[in-house]
């Protein structure tokens, strides 16, 4: 099957093209005429690399192409040369004919027209029916034994509970954007899950809950991932072998099959990334037919698939950034082109960002739009977030409250930090312990809300209540010197030139005096950010700073963590550093005063943008605060390739249900093979094309070279981009972040392995054996890792009975790692 | 012989003609020429006479000597016609060069021991060179220690002899300390900005009125000016910088023409050479090396393309970049910290950070306890247990009489057994009897049996005779982890579980025996495979705040915080515990001195100092990168105790702005041609517009690389962080400026009306220039009406006495 499809594969590009010529000299003709055109003259300097990527290796094809006014080959981008004789047909798994045409030219001269048509006809349905073996083998190994383990396994509490929360609409907070969570709720609600299970820790049974529906979507958008990366090496590299390979390397996969059986974010992440990266290979190949319907699909495509893998993770940002460059050297290669009119170049550019920014934008907002009227019951996520927000949850004390609007003296208030997750001032009966400044009455912010957290406005100098009703209201104004006493201990909040507790250089501040009685240590200056003089101070709306008039230092949350004597609530310091940073900003929430008219805090809801905003910072921030501590054992970056540890899913011990995310390390050690093979090779051919070295006829011809930069290229660029983010990384790294990576550095096997025998057969000379190393290689590399596949699949469908140390485990003798735990 | 003699003097004015017409074609006029193209023209031309000149006389030779039929001695003169002639020097002085050179020392020479006090982070780097000074090891891990010798060197020049106490900002020198010659060495690196900057802008083949522009800015630069003033090292990180771009532009120049000369040589060397000294003053040198590399990369890439030389030719090219561009600055580095560890040989203040195996390789501290311990542990050695992995703090395996307690705060039960902790100080209780499981002896055999990896042990403790024990109860403060505890057997149903693997990690084989402070172990417990581990968590009262040592039963692979090494062994030689406890408490003594190989210590000293983290500490004069290109912020570096005289890290407003101008007309200019060629419009001619291109890698990208990628850093940062990236920026500056002039201005009357423009604006500078001046050098005291006028930035921090 395998040898006829790929001796079939020429017979279509005979039909469009004149037999090539195959001398040398007359390539060597092609190619000066070359540096003659227009749009391609010898550049110098800062185009030298797209210059030299594309000049001297253009096919001999390509001169027709270009006479008749097509554009000239995209830099970087994913189409060998010699695809572009393709191109002329249809887009799509058709286009995969133009493999040697050196044989297919022969083919031509011989085979009468008809014949030819019905071999066409023939291998397309050849190509559809390895395509369909090829999904159905993907899903038939997901779906296999989805059921099993019944029980919670690994991160599954944390996003199957946000599928739960989506069904209750109750408002969380999470790192990540939320279209998976969403999904995977959807999912669940679709499926018949009610949202009563607790997702409280790995290893809680789900008795009668209905998970199913969550783990059979995302096995679902699992197994589209091998498909998907089958049809991006068949158009890349127009070679079925590569794709096949390609596959295979993914479907015997343990990793990505272990990770897109549970209920996690991963598969929707991958699946939207490949999505993403197909529909922009195929747009490619649409590139000679601009503003044809099929380039409007892909484009289109291209741009709701990168919407969704932003809407995933952030880590979806490396898949755009992918695109974006590709569609630059798309973009500047058709500005070369001088057939082209600035206007037709002006539609381009138009209808790019079109599909590619102003879809995917429009979309990652409607996405965030449904997560908020969705989740519109105050939750577990509150205090994550400012006061303003608050005010949308039902069910939080700020919904539809109506509070005075500006701060007066006498008003009870509570006071939050603007820094994320910081919380309000807060103070309580307890004193600093000795050695810690002076042994006064603690302040510390705390994130929940509490009595302890109220605090009373007074005026500086005098101890009337102004609550009498006897004295006209008076607003407390930018600039004025207040007191403000806690409402439970009746002390001030004081500050003087001890150290605070743990950050050394800022001064400690404390509760002082007794019944509101204390020094001139407990004057505060209150300073709306950006304001002038005089302005009342508003509630919720007023970024205020309050400046300690002795020392002229700032209140502020140091975000540290006060050990057991301070109950691990948050430091509160005055620094004396006047920087303006959220540390020192604080706003006030609550507000009482029984003399002030209440207002709705409606007026105060934020708008849509500004809740955007708000949840972004808050994200980033949370992703910003996932630090390692210094003794965990951390996942480091160069551990992924090498398939140094796993992580464990489920189950520690002899009697467990165990399962271990951990590549097959067969596909991942062929995988780090084939990259520095590639770098070999790529660098050589680049270096050797750049010396004007005459590539063989049987190299050139099927446009091998090309298909090793190119599309090489191309998945290599995939990899470097979902991996070398992460070395700068500060937060808290998994095993699971590298699986982008690892789809990509799968393709590049694929298109190396079937490159590299191709020119292994080449050497070897006689046709007959060279296809034969070309089919034995590919079939033995297809059956080792369909081995190792058997070797290792319990790993994923899980194993029962003694660990691998034990010589009686089914496992045993594969712990080829001493890091692997299983 | 007379024949000779007259040969050698026809030779020698040959020579000597030969040398003048070189310099002819090196004319400086010649560049000043706007035109680079015909310039290069001339000079193209007469190399080529020249070269034909020779070749005459080569052949005039040859014929006497086939005449004479001495080929040998023929051979023999040519190879001594060095030695035979007089060596003959022509200088080819540029006078601009000197007067900039002279200028540029009296800018930053000027006076240059006031203050007579410690001003702002000199405080900081005189620590270091104290340290120096007294041979005393110390640790730093802001920067390789390249910039701290340089210092050091002006020391040593002036005789300091290290006694003085850097603790506070303004501080008098005290009579010992060579203020002059500690400043000297920043101060002549700053001063040879202003000739460097010429000569880049020259060898970028722009006009000589360009080149001195540059140099005039850098000049009048009042950033510069103050911190190459004071023992810092920037302005020498800058020098390194600038010169590393200076020698790869002169040898790209000669590429061209005489590619493997010496002075090709010469300059390809120096580019490598300075490039390591850049990063090894500062890490941040790293960003302008990249750059280079990155250039070089590029025009090796044309070069690998020029279809014109041989392959074996193009191979010597590359070998030769990739010899003098990578392998000569990592040797350099290396050298370095090589010279760094031999000039430090003493223990000092921070011999705690460093591994057991480091503090005894220097003379004092550990070494002086350690020296001549028994190498190899035996059953019976007295050993202290020191964590490799040493966070938060170096520590000790230690235990003591104390219980942990029955009930935990949070109401969790404990074994009741003794505490097993680790304790950051030296003491009798961090002793431990390593013994047998099948014996009873606690002291060592005759001979001593030595342990190897794999051997199952018993460990000890000293002073309470109790077993280092664990068990399934959850520890105190990681519940996940098993207790770890000394052993007290109250009878009831808790075995004693106190047999522990003995693992090497470092070993060689598996038969290896463990060894004193080389060797890296870790205890396996034997019952439940846990890990004995330092959790790094601090214990409450009860556990006199140390540290917590757990077993560790998921050993989720390899990590330094399960690794120990013995750091003080002896062997024991008393039966009775009472006499144990006497010898415990006697200090060890025996005799061998072991040493680290050289590159052993410098992997572990540069890996420390990368990953040493002190603690953000904020400053009052910290800054965002955001605030430096707009200069809202400054630094106050010193004010006069009495007077209000005082030195500030203020730029020079005017050049800051025009400078940020310049970069931004600039990056408009390059899209904007870059698009119209690519629709084959060519605006600028092609060597015109590849000088442009070069000029803009070098400059914009200098300024980027050594600014952007503050953005990601989350250190302290400070407004004398963007001084290399301004400096690039200000080379770009007159560039800008002089394109805009030949290919903007259209006629010659805006020519005119633009060079007005420029004469107007640098005498702005100047002015600018001159009324900072006082904040520049800090030598007059100005009333708080002068210095609240100098106040042009609300955000500007200047200070003023309240009196």
């Amino acid at each position: 099957m395998l040898c006829d499809t790929s001796r079939l594969l020429p017979a279509g590009a005979a039909t469009t093209l004149p037999a090539q010529p195959r001398s040398r000299g007359s390539a060597l003709r092609c190619r000066r005429r070359e540096l003659h055109f227009p749009g391609h003259p010898a550049l110098p300097f800062c185009d030298f690399l797209a210059a030299q990527l594309t000049r001297p290796s253009f096919p001999p094809g390509r001169r027709v192409i270009l006479r008749r006014g097509r554009m000239p080959p995209v830099m970087g981008g994913s189409l060998a040369g010699s695809e572009r004789r393709a191109r002329r047909g249809r887009c799509g798994p058709q286009a995969a004919r133009a493999v040697g045409p050196d044989v297919a030219a022969e083919d031509a001269a011989r085979s009468p027209k008809r014949l030819v048509q019905g071999s066409r006809r023939f291998k397309a349905a050849g190509g559809w029916a390895l395509l369909a073996v090829v999904t159905l083998l993907s899903f038939a190994t997901r779906f296999h034994r989805l059921d099993e383990p019944p029980h919670i396994c690994w991160d599954e509490t944390h996003f199957g509970k946000m599928g739960s929360y989506y069904i209750n609409r109750t408002f969380f907070f999470d790192v990540h954007p939320p279209l998976g969570k969403m999904l995977i709720g959807l999912a669940g609600y679709l499926s018949g899950y009610d949202g009563t299970f607790l997702f409280q820790k790995p290893g809680d049974k789900y008795e009668h809950h209905s998970y199913m529906g969550m783990r059979g979507f995302c096995a679902f958008l699992g197994s589209w991932l091998i498909p998907f990366a089958y049809l991006t090496v068949l158009e890349v590299s127009k070679s079925l072998p590569a794709a096949l390979l390609t596959a295979a390397l993914l479907t015997f996969d343990t990793g990505c099959l272990t990770l897109s059986q549970y209920i996690l974010l991963d598969p929707i992440l991958m699946f939207f990334i490949m999505a993403a990266m197909l529909s922009m290979v195929k747009y490619n190949s649409c590139t000679d037919r601009p503003f044809s319907a099929s380039w409007w699909f892909w484009l289109s495509l291209t741009g709701i698939s990168l919407a969704g893998a932003l809407g995933v993770k952030f880590v979806g940002l490396f898949i755009i950034l992918q695109v974006g460059l590709n569609t630059i050297s798309d973009l500047w290669h058709l500005f070369g082109d001088l057939s082209l009119s600035l206007v037709t170049m002006g539609k381009h550019l138009i209808a790019r960002i079109l599909c590619l920014i102003v879809l995917p934008l429009a979309l990652y907002m409607a996405i965030f739009a449904v997560h908020f009227i969705v989740l519109n019951k105050s939750g577990p996520g509150d205090g994550f977030f400012s006061s303003a927000f608050q005010a949308r949850l039902s069910g939080n004390n700020l919904h539809n409250a109506s509070i005075p609007e500006h701060l007066a003296y006498g008003s009870v208030i509570t006071v939050k930090n603007l820094r994320m997750a910081s919380g309000y001032l807060h103070s309580h009966r307890h004193l600093y312990p000795e050695g810690i400044g002076a042994r006064q009455q603690q302040v510390t912010t705390y994130l929940h809300k509490d009595y302890n957290n109220l605090w009373i406005v007074k005026k500086h100098n005098t101890n009337s209540d102004p609550l009498d009703p006897s004295l006209p209201v008076e607003f407390v104004r930018h600039g004025d010197i207040i007191r403000l006493e806690h409402k439970e201990t009746s002390r001030n909040l004081h500050s003087h030139y001890h150290e605070a507790p743990l950050t050394r250089k800022h001064y400690q501040v404390t509760g002082y005096g007794i019944n509101g009685t204390g020094d001139s240590n407990d004057f505060w200056r209150i300073e709306v950010v950006n304001r002038k003089f005089g302005n009342r101070i508003k509630v919720l709306r007023s970024r205020i700073r309050l400046i300690h008039l002795v020392t002229g230092c700032v209140l502020g949350s140091s975000g540290k963590v006060l050990p057991k004597w301070g109950w691990e609530q948050l430091e509160v310091t005055c620094t004396p550093y006047l920087k303006e940073t959220l540390n020192s900003i604080w706003n006030v929430e609550d507000h009482f005063n029984p003399k002030l008219p209440n207002i709705s805090l409606d007026v105060l809801k934020p708008s849509f943008p500004e809740i955007l905003l708000e949840s972004h910072m808050v994200m980033l921030r949370g992703n910003n605060g996932l630090k390692p501590k210094d003794n965990d054992f951390t996942s480091k970056p160069w551990h992924w390739p090498i398939n140094y540890q796993g992580l464990r899913f489920s189950g520690i011990n002899d009697t467990d249900f165990r399962v271990y995310l951990l590549g097959n390390p067969v596909v991942w050690w062929l995988n780090l093979l084939s990259i520095a093979l590639y770098l070999l090779t790529g660098s050589f051919t680049a270096v050797a094309l750049q010396r004007g070295v005459h590539l063989p006829a049987e190299v050139e011809d099927p446009g091998l070279s090309q298909v090793l930069l190119r599309g090489g290229g191309q998945a290599l660029l995939g990899w470097v981009l979902h991996y070398f983010p992460f070395f700068l990384m500060g937060r808290i790294l998994y095993f699971h972040h590298y699986f982008p990576a690892m789809l990509f550095s799968s393709m590049l096997t694929g298109i190396l392995w079937d490159t590299l025998l191709r020119l292994c057969a080449w050497r070897l000379a006689p046709s007959s054996l060279a296809r034969g190393i070309h089919v034995g290689g590919i079939l033995s590399l297809l059956l080792g890792t369909a081995y190792s596949f058997y070797l290792f699949h319990p790993l994923a469908y899980g194993m029962v009975g003694p660990l691998a140390q034990n010589p009686l485990s089914p496992m045993a003798g594969l712990r080829w790692l001493e890091s692997w735990d299983f | 012989m007379s024949l000779v003699r007259k040969r050698a003097a026809a030779i020698r004015l040959s020579r000597r003609g030969e040398s003048s017409v070189e310099q002819d074609g090196e004319r400086p006029e010649c560049r000043a020429a706007q035109e680079g193209a015909r310039c290069d023209s001339t000079q193209r031309s007469d190399p080529q006479a020249v070269r034909r000149r020779g070749e005459a006389r080569g052949a005039a030779l040859r014929g006497l000597g086939e005449k004479q039929g001495i080929l040998l001695s023929l051979l023999f003169y040519k190879m001594l016609g060095f030695l035979r002639h007089p060596l003959v020097v022509t200088a080819d002085i540029n006078l601009n060069v000197v007067a900039l050179t002279g200028v540029g020392l009296l800018s930053r020479l000027w006076r240059l021991t006031y203050p007579r006090a410690v001003v702002f982070d000199e405080v900081y780097y005189g620590q270091y060179i104290s340290f120096y000074m007294k041979r005393i090891f110390f640790l730093d891990d802001s920067g390789p220690p390249f910039g701290h010798m340089l210092l050091a060197l002006g020391g040593y020049l002036g005789g300091f002899d290290g006694n003085f106490l850097w603790n506070r900002i303004g501080a008098e020198y005290s009579s010992n300390v060579p203020v002059w010659s500690l400043r000297l060495l920043p101060a002549l690196a700053g001063a040879f900005l202003v000739p460097m900057a010429y000569q880049i802008v020259l060898e970028l083949n722009f006009s000589h009125c360009a080149a001195m522009g540059a140099a005039l800015l850098v000049l009048i630069e009042n950033a510069l000016i103050t911190q190459s003033r004071l023992i810092l090292l920037e302005s020498v990180l800058i020098f390194f910088n600038l010169l590393s771009v200076l020698s790869y532009l002169k040898f790209s120049n000669l590429q061209k023409h005489s590619p493997f000369s010496p002075s090709w040589w010469f300059w390809l060397m120096l580019t490598g050479v300075a490039c390591s000294c850049a990063v090894g003053i500062k890490y941040m040198g790293v960003f302008t090396y990249l750059l280079v590399l990155s250039i070089a990369a590029v025009h090796a890439w044309h070069l690998i393309g020029d279809q014109t030389l041989s392959n074996v030719c193009v191979f010597c090219h590359l070998l030769a970049r990739t010899v003098a561009l990578l392998i000569i600055p990592i040797l350099t580095y290396l050298l370095f910290f090589y010279v760094h560890l031999i000039l430090l040989y003493r223990s000092g203040p921070h011999d705690q950070i460093m591994s057991s195996a480091f503090q005894a390789s220097l003379e004092g501290g550990l070494a002086r306890i350690t020296r001549g311990q028994p190498l190899e542990v035996a059953y019976g050695s007295q050993v202290t247990l020191r964590s490799v992995f040493g966070k938060p703090m170096p520590c000790w395996l230690h235990s003591h009489q104390n219980t942990y307690p029955m009930i935990y705060e949070n109401g969790r039960g404990s074994s009741h057994q003794q505490q097993v902790t680790c304790y950051p100080f030296k003491d009798v209780n961090n002793w431990w009897i390593v013994k047998d499981p099948g014996r009873h002896q606690l002291v060592v055999g005759n001979p001593p049996r030595p342990i190897r990896h794999g051997d199952i042990v018993q460990l000890v403790h000293g002073m309470t005779t109790r077993l280092l024990n664990t068990h399934d109860v959850a520890a105190p403060l990681s519940p996940h982890s098993q207790e770890v505890s000394c052993y007290i057997d109250y009878n009831i149903s808790m075995p004693a579980q106190n047999l522990w693997r003995l693992e090497i990690v470092n070993r060689e084989s598996d038969t290896d025996v463990w060894k004193t402070i080389m060797s890296e172990v870790r205890f396996v417990h034997v019952n439940t495979s846990a890990i004995l581990k330092l959790s790094g968590a601090h214990l409450p009262d009860w556990g006199f705040r140390q540290l917590e040592v757990v077993g560790e039963k998921l050993s989720r692979g390899f990590h330094e915080s399960m690794v120990w090494n013995v750091e003080e062994h002896r062997y024991g030689k008393s039966q009775e515990q009472k006499e144990r406890e006497l010898e415990l408490h006697s200090p060890t003594q025996v005799d061998i001195s072991r040493n680290l190989s050289f590159m052993a210590r410098f992997s572990e000293l540069q890996w420390r100092m990368l990953t040493l983290r002190t603690d953000d500490s904020e400053h009052k004069y910290s800054s965002t990168p955001l605030e430096w290109v707009t200069l809202d912020t400054n630094i106050a570096y010193w004010l006069h105790p009495r007077t209000s005289a005082q030195i500030h890290l203020l730029g020079n407003i005017t050049i800051w702005a025009s400078a940020s101008l310049a970069m931004v007309t600039y990056a408009l200019l390059f899209f904007w041609y870059l698009l119209r060629r690519r629709r084959s419009i060519r605006d600028l001619p092609e060597d015109c517009w590849l000088r442009w291109v070069l000029a803009g890698a070098l400059c914009c990208g200098g300024w980027a690389v050594n600014y952007l990628p503050f953005f990601m850093m989350e250190k302290t940062l400070f407004l004398y962080h963007y001084l290399p990236a301004l400096t690039f920026q200000i080379i770009l500056l007159p560039v800008v400026l002089q394109h805009v002039n030949d290919h903007l201005c259209r006629s010659q009357l805006q020519r005119s009306v633009f060079s007005a423009l420029v004469v107007a604006w640098y005498s702005s500078a100047c002015h600018v220039f001159n009324t900072l001046r006082p904040l520049t050098y800090g030598d007059t005291p100005l009333s708080p009406s002068e210095l609240r006028a100098l106040r042009w930035r609300d955000s500007w921090d200047i200070l003023i006495r309240k009196y």
